[in-house]
């Protein structure tokens, strides 16, 4: 603080809590749909406190779903996004690390070439090419399988340029010391360089989580039995179209469970969250 | 910059990338190499036979309004995401760079959004705004305003706006914080010595210095509200109504996967590969050479 102004301190103040309470709002109206009745909802205008449903609509939801759209329980869907998340965010981490290393420690022909390659991925989206990626996907025949909702998203340009820049910084010394005592590459790979890399892997773990559990376009397209939904997909399957048919209460509920793991991550790990954020951006 | 300290081995490089390369080619460059090949065909009504047909289906695209129609939508609604995103983030960023009591606590209540899909987000924020039963939508009817996104494309074309910046507000408060607090805190001392009042500091010093900041968070607002939106807008106006809020991508979907139009879908696809090089290429020059004063 460079002087001391009262009255732009206390502007400062009611801004950052205006921001909040917006920011905050429509959760507080999602959770108090969640804990309502059907009817407490559609009498408009709805209660702004929590009713007294809060376990009868859990429980609907997470065993037996909605009665008018997607009938798939919850939690079998939670379960599919978790799969999807960790084996995203697991798989992304394990396969950028090697060949980050790979092209860092090793000089070999086509070198440049493929890592050229992996940097032209970054413009391909899954969204200009869904068809295709869809065909290869049904061709491969894993349509509606674990396999097929993680495998296609498990390249990431982002990761292997994070943990090359990292493995730039780590001193010569250290692989020169490693071949004087007769270390191998791969043992100086899981003895040096994957100790080193536990934060940068920390931190990305957070982001591919976040960025697996939140996947909308592919699962829509993968997954065709209400068995395989991830939380995302069935929360849109809710909702059955118009106002009064949809049953607001479950949806909201559904809602709530779908975004408090990736939000819990966010607020628990915020260091880690804060740090792959900003690195995997540079 | 090359390591100076290698490794030696004929096979093991290869191996360390094979998992990598494969995904690349199997789920990245045999589907944009398929999408560019379809951009060239016509296929007959029941998907049956396909032809080569050069640039018909380009050419199609370009004599097709709905095609403009489409990326003047997406011009708008990027343009509102990243403006209004970014001019909100920076306030909050501002205010909350200044406050010494309760910061942790105001930056952890900014950031949780970013955790929520955007296809939830558009569903807590089309619940607030329902014609019938929305909260927000008493208060409008209160004040007087007729609010209905269902039949009103402005207003639909709001909503999405709103859910969309709601979830990127965060990200952007974290890199415009990040980026106030690298600058030197003598800068402004020295500015207030010579007289420059808090708002003079801001637009004279901090604001510049924010610069590169802006700009990156220009071009990351553009990539989001261009293809990372696609949730939003599917769970909630899915492009409606008629299509008011159908961005570049929807069309891609839609006519693709629900209208059937391999070609038509394949050659906009292509036309937005450009749009996302153009775009990288621009990410990447600028993060080579910062803008600076």
């Amino acid at each position: 603080m460079v002087e001391n102004r009262p009255f732009l301190t206390f502007v400062a103040h009611a801004v950052l809590i205006a921001g909040v309470v917006v920011v905050a709002f429509p959760l507080w109206v999602t959770f108090v749909a969640s804990t309502l009745t059907y009817e407490q909802i559609a009498n408009v205008p709805m209660p702004l406190w929590p009713g007294d449903q809060f376990l009868a609509n859990y429980g609907q939801v997470l065993t037996a779903g909605s009665t008018k759209g997607s009938a798939a329980p919850v939690s079998t869907m939670l379960f599919n996004s978790l799969v999807m998340a960790v084996v995203v965010a697991v798989g992304k981490i394990c396969i950028s690390i090697v060949s980050a290393f790979a092209v860092v420690y090793f000089r070999f022909p086509l070198r440049r070439f493929i890592f050229w390659m992996i940097f032209v991925t970054l413009m391909l989206p899954i969204e200009v090419r869904i068809i295709p990626t869809f065909k290869v996907a049904s061709d491969l025949g894993i349509l509606d399988s674990y396999l097929g909702l993680t495998l296609p998203l498990i390249a990431s340009a982002t990761a292997t340029f994070l943990f090359r820049q990292f493995f730039m910084t780590i001193p010569d010394e250290l692989a020169e010391a490693a071949r004087i005592d007769g270390a191998g590459p791969m043992r100086f790979f899981v003895d040096v360089v994957l100790p080193l890399s536990r934060t940068n892997v920390a931190a990305l773990f957070v982001i591919l989580f976040i960025f697996g559990w939140n996947q909308y376009l592919w699962p829509l397209l993968i997954t065709g039995q209400e068995s395989m939904y991830t939380v995302v997909i069935g929360i849109k399957r809710m909702i059955v179209g118009g106002d009064a048919a949809t049953e607001w209460q479950l949806v909201m509920a559904t809602a709530m469970l779908a975004l408090m793991p990736p939000a819990a991550v966010v607020i628990l790990m915020q260091k880690w969250f804060v740090k792959g954020l900003v690195e995997t951006e540079k | 910059m090359e390591k100076r300290v290698l490794f030696r081995s004929s096979w093991l490089p290869y191996l360390l990338v094979a998992p990598q390369v494969a995904v690349t080619v199997i789920f990245f460059f045999w589907p944009a190499s398929q999408a560019i090949y379809y951009a060239f065909q016509l296929q007959d009504a029941f998907g049956l036979e396909s032809r080569f047909v050069g640039l018909a289906n380009f050419q199609d695209l370009f004599h097709d309004d709905r095609y403009f129609e489409s990326f003047k939508t997406t011009a708008i609604f990027s343009g509102l995401v990243a403006c209004s995103g970014i001019g909100i983030s920076l306030v909050l960023a501002t205010m909350a760079d200044r406050v010494v009591r309760g910061a942790l606590a105001y930056k952890t209540l900014l950031i949780w959004p970013y955790a929520v899909a955007p296809a939830i987000a558009g569903v807590l924020w089309a619940f607030i705004f329902a014609p019938s039963i929305g909260i927000v939508t008493y208060a409008l009817q209160k004040l007087g305003i007729d609010w209905n996104w269902i039949i009103n494309g402005d207003q639909a074309m709001l909503l999405v706006v709103i859910a969309s910046v709601w979830k990127q507000v965060s990200y952007n408060f974290l890199f415009f914080l990040a980026g106030l607090q690298s600058i030197p805190k003598s800068l402004i001392e020295a500015a207030a010595i010579d007289g420059a009042g808090p708002f003079r500091r801001f637009w004279s010093i901090v604001f510049p210095l924010l610069s590169p900041t802006t700009f990156f968070l220009l071009v990351v607002n553009i990539v989001y509200a261009f293809f990372d939106t696609f949730g939003v807008i599917d769970a909630t106006t899915q492009g409606g109504p008629a299509t008011a809020t159908q961005i570049l991508v929807y069309k891609v979907y839609y006519d693709g996967v629900k209208a059937a139009d391999l070609g038509g879908s394949s050659a906009q696809s292509v036309l937005l590969m450009i749009i996302v090089i153009a775009l990288t290429a621009v990410q990447f020059r600028f993060v080579e050479r910062k803008v600076q004063y």
